[in-house]
């Protein structure tokens, strides 16, 4: 899992036929301390997140099985909203 | 397996159910000699590991799944052992 901020949705209304129905995030990746950490991408909603929330999110294989049918092409999913994030300043 | 430290945690409310009732720990890959080498990331904890500790790492589907007891489980980064000691 990873760590990242929504900050925007997107609205595809003709989408592959497993993914319908399937609210789609604009996500920036972010470190443990909340800067930006590469560039942002899409991923699929399964906990209602929106724009300003910060998110746990999964890439690959594993995206793809948040969803209740798995058997989708998802490659990026959002399945947590984070409430805190309490780290010890790494090095 | 990777080496990682943990640095903390991250609570979350509203989540997938694989992560309830789960600790989801926050680390950063560290080399053998203990200096951080990457970026950080999430894991779910199945050790009682805390912040401070050095821990062995999974970051594959398949064994994560099989650790977890449930095949459809998304989960991929699990922590599965405190490190006590390095000799190398």
């Amino acid at each position: 899992m990873k760590l990242g901020r929504i900050i925007g949705t997107v609205v595809c209304s003709h989408k592959e036929k497993s993914l319908e129905g399937v609210p789609l995030l604009l996500l920036q990746p972010m470190d443990e301390l909340g800067s930006d950490t590469g560039e942002p991408l899409v991923a699929c909603d399964t906990v209602s997140a929106g724009p300003g929330d910060r998110v746990l999110w999964e890439a690959g294989r594993e995206a793809a099985l948040t969803l209740l049918n798995w058997y989708n092409p998802a490659d990026a999913a959002v399945m947590g909203i984070v409430d805190s994030i309490d780290v010890e300043k790494g090095e | 397996m990777i080496l990682a430290k943990v640095l903390g945690t991250v609570t979350s409310t509203q989540k997938h159910g694989i992560l309830v009732g789960k600790k989801i720990l926050v680390l950063k890959p560290v080399n053998p000699s203990g200096s951080f080498s990457g970026k950080a990331f999430c894991a779910l904890d199945c050790v009682q590991a805390g912040t401070g500790d050095t821990v062995l790492v999974i970051d594959e589907g398949n064994s994560a799944r099989s650790i977890l007891g449930d095949p459809e489980a998304p989960a991929r980064t699990v922590v599965v052992g405190i490190v006590d000691s390095l000799d190398f």
